[in-house]
């Protein structure tokens, strides 16, 4: 009897066991299904409705501006879906294997400006020209050069471009003495960024505790180099990011901010600096269109009307950041499809945009429209941030980009924000940028 | 009943079919051959399924890779290929990255795996004696595991943080300071193990648990006649018992924690996340693998990193054969 009723239990035991572990893994199962893939809905139906497919990244504004729902009235069979993925560094490999394999693709794909070489270069034959289409004279300048190939083909449209200035705080600044008046602070940095560090030493003297000159030396690094037309590849398509002058510059800046202790040392878009910003212990941001939303948000309620917009330092302008919008030769609707992009990159969508999220008009049209004309920023002392970034915006030199700028730049940054926080001597952390930087090239 | 019971030539064909027929010899030798093949080829078919799965999403892309892992191959052109020999291979081992990698994942690997299997054999103890409600328990213990990797990365991610995190919180409150622990070369490591043992210790107890409720009850009825006590029959009883178990693990977390991903990639995310933090200070070979492809868009030294890890597990695994090896000959 014994022995049987010890067997019996075991079988229980074991049996409860299994049973722990299905119920674990059925929970692990529900727990990773949550993959789905918008893009296979492309199609029409019987009534000739159609579907367009838009995949892009971060924040395109489009919704935000109710666009989709605009076009949707006006073209009544055409509705519109918006696939976003949050983060670009995600959302690029994976456009990249879906051109390498052909499917996957949404009917318009987003493109980054620190990759439209790449793509020009590499995978230019998967996507429409739209050079028939649209009219590249309307663009700024530069902006439609950088998505033409060789052969005179444009695969992209450009929307939004980042003119940069400089965001200040004017609370702070009056503590530590200097003038918080726009003209006059543009006045001060007028000579370019050596300028700005000089201004950065002035208000260390009489800096309220606890507060510091910038957010970070990476983003002045990043508006030195990027306000010069080479940067860190020459025209021949070489990396030549060792020996180029405004990488030198915007570098020996950096450290020099760094070792004076003018930067607070927080690497951009963490959570250290949403924190930093929200306290207010930052002075001044490099400062794209888009920046200036960034710093509304996380800001907050309590810092408004303490933030004003200038002039960036220097003759030449710097642009961070931009993006396009492409048609993939392989969708199931070409001509709808560039139809939408050639809408939604006309000026008035573009001002609808600015308006709705503040990325900046790379449609030259749309710098005469009321909505960027006459644009200005309550947050910020009601800064004209229209006229300033339309300003900005002809000052900026048409220039060279690379295949792998996106990652060279990122590197780089880290390293300065490692300069910033660690200490790390300039020497190595150049070290170390070149270490990754000529991987990513090699 | 007896009749029943199969007799070796239980499946000859009837005694009265012979005469019938006069081609029936030659019939019952095509026939019993048919029966030899079948009892011999169709365990083969039965497996067959999994070989043909594993065939073709487990041997292939691991054959593929390492023909990637020879040549060039970048994430913007994959139908070019460009045969380059042992170049890739010779890339990784002499970028110091790689082997900061090998020792932060072997680093990782240690201090997650050591307190998770000793904290999960004592748990296995507990949960082996009779408790109220221990279905209860064994189910609360294995919910982490149940949890997918994203989710336990991102809350321990908000927990770790330094500006406004939970643990920083706490340890400012019993007035221990503020630590930014991704930024630290130990803490961040620390931080990433924490993630790894919570998620797997429960795991680790249930097999455990189900080991020793194999073990005998006999045996600790007789080492308490022999007057010994709980401790001692845990280690001289349990622990010998469950010696295959604590080597299957081993090899399981070993394998494991070789593969670490997930964890170190979301601790702080974005850019210093693919790069496993602004130092590579918890960098391991996965995140370095997925960043030299998916970031630098390099596909033939990703490959080839893969293959070196292959290779090492290869070599652990080694080492942990020759230590068992020793371990069950000293035992004897």
């Amino acid at each position: 009897m014994r022995i049987t009723r010890t067997v019996a239990g075991r079988s229980r035991r074991v049996a409860v066991l299994v049973t722990t572990g299905l119920t674990a893994s059925a929970l692990l199962l529900t727990g990773c299904s949550s993959d789905s893939d918008s893009s296979d809905n492309t199609g029409s139906d019987a009534n000739g409705k159609i579907t367009l497919t838009v995949a892009d990244f971060g924040q395109f504004g489009y919704k935000e501006a109710g666009l989709f729902a605009k076009y949707h009235e006006l073209h009544p069979n055409i509705t519109v879906k918006e696939d976003v993925t949050s983060d670009e560094k995600v959302y690029y490999p994976k456009l990249l294997q879906q051109l390498n394999s052909g499917s996957g693709l949404a009917d318009v794909q987003g493109i980054e400006v620190g990759r439209i070489k790449e793509i020009v270069d590499t995978k230019a034959d998967r996507f429409a020209d739209l050079s028939k289409v649209i009219d590249v004279n309307e663009w700024v300048s530069w902006k439609e050069k950088q998505a033409t190939t060789a052969d005179g083909a444009v695969i992209g449209a450009g929307t939004d471009i980042g003119p940069m200035s400089l965001c200040y705080n004017t609370e702070l600044f009056k503590k530590a003495g200097l003038p918080t008046d726009r003209e006059e602070v543009a006045q001060k940095v007028a000579g370019g960024w050596e300028d700005y560090l000089k201004l950065g030493e002035e208000y260390k003297k009489n800096a309220p505790e606890g507060t510091y000159f910038m957010d970070s030396a990476s983003a002045m690094f990043n508006a030195v180099v990027s306000s010069n037309a080479k940067q860190y590849y020459d025209e021949s398509g070489k990396a030549i990011y060792k020996d180029s002058p405004s990488v030198k510059q915007g570098w020996d800046l950096a450290a020099e901010a760094a070792s004076k202790k003018l930067t607070q040392g927080l690497a951009q878009f963490t959570d250290p600096w949403k924190a930093g910003l929200r306290k207010g212990t930052i002075a001044t941001v490099a400062c794209p269109a888009w920046m200036a939303g960034q710093i509304s948000i996380n800001s907050g309620d309590a810092n408004k009307g303490k933030w004003n917009i200038t002039t960036a330092p220097g003759a030449t302008a710097a642009n961070w950041g931009g993006s396009f919008l492409s048609v993939p030769k392989s969708g199931k609707h070409v001509d709808e499809a560039t139809e939408l992009v050639k809408w939604l990159t006309a000026p008035e969508q573009q001002a609808a945009v600015f308006k709705a999220i503040g990325s900046f008009p790379s449609n030259k049209g749309a710098y005469d429209l009321p909505d960027v004309k006459n644009a200005k920023l309550p947050y910020f002392n009601d800064a004209p941030i229209g006229q300033i970034y339309a300003d900005e915006a002809k000052s900026i030199p048409e220039t060279v980009l690379g295949p792998k700028d996106g990652v060279i730049k990122d590197s780089i940054s880290t390293q300065i924000n490692n300069m910033e926080q660690r200490g790390t001597s300039p020497d190595d952390a150049w070290k170390a940028a070149t270490n990754v930087v000529d991987k990513a090239i090699g | 009943m007896a009749t029943s019971t199969p007799t070796p030539d239980a499946y000859a064909p009837p005694p009265g079919g012979s005469q019938k027929t006069p081609a029936a010899p030659r019939r019952h030798t095509w026939r019993s051959r048919l029966w030899r093949f079948d009892d011999k080829a169709s365990p083969y078919a039965y497996i067959a399924p999994f070989f043909l799965v594993f065939g073709a999403f487990g041997l292939y892309p691991l054959l593929y890779t390492g023909w990637i892992a020879l040549h060039r191959v970048e994430m913007t052109g994959m139908n070019q290929m460009e045969w380059v020999g042992w170049d890739n291979f010779d890339k990784i081992l002499h970028d110091s990255e790689f082997w900061t990698a090998v020792t932060n994942t072997f680093l990782i690997g240690v201090m997650s795996t050591v307190p998770q299997l000793l904290v999960a054999l004592g748990l296995a103890h507990l949960l082996n004696y009779k408790l109220r409600a221990s279905t209860f328990w064994r189910t609360v213990i294995l919910t982490p595991y149940a949890t997918s990797v994203a989710s336990a990365a991102l809350v321990f991610a908000l927990v770790f943080r330094a500006d406004g995190g939970l643990l920083n919180w706490a340890l400012e409150f019993v007035g221990l300071g503020h630590t930014n622990w991704a930024n630290g070369h130990w803490t961040s490591k620390i931080a990433i193990s924490v993630i790894v043992i919570w998620r797997w210790t429960g795991y680790n107890t249930l097999i455990y648990l189900a080991a020793m409720q194999a073990v005998p009850a006999d045996l600790y009825e007789a080492a308490s006649l022999d007057g010994a006590s709980r401790w001692q029959q845990f280690r001289k009883v349990t622990i010998p018992s469950l010696r295959p178990t604590i080597l299957f693990t081993i090899v399981i977390s070993t394998i494991g924690s070789m593969q670490l991903f997930g964890e170190p990639l979301l601790l702080e995310g974005g850019t210093l996340g693919a790069t496993g933090g602004n130092e590579n200070q918890y960098e391991t070979l996965s995140v370095y693998l997925y960043n030299y492809g998916w970031n630098l868009g390099h596909l033939g030294p990703a490959a080839a990193v893969a293959w070196a890890m292959l290779a090492l597990l290869l070599i652990i695994a080694a080492v942990n054969w020759l230590i068992g090896r020793f371990v069950r000959k000293s035992a004897v």
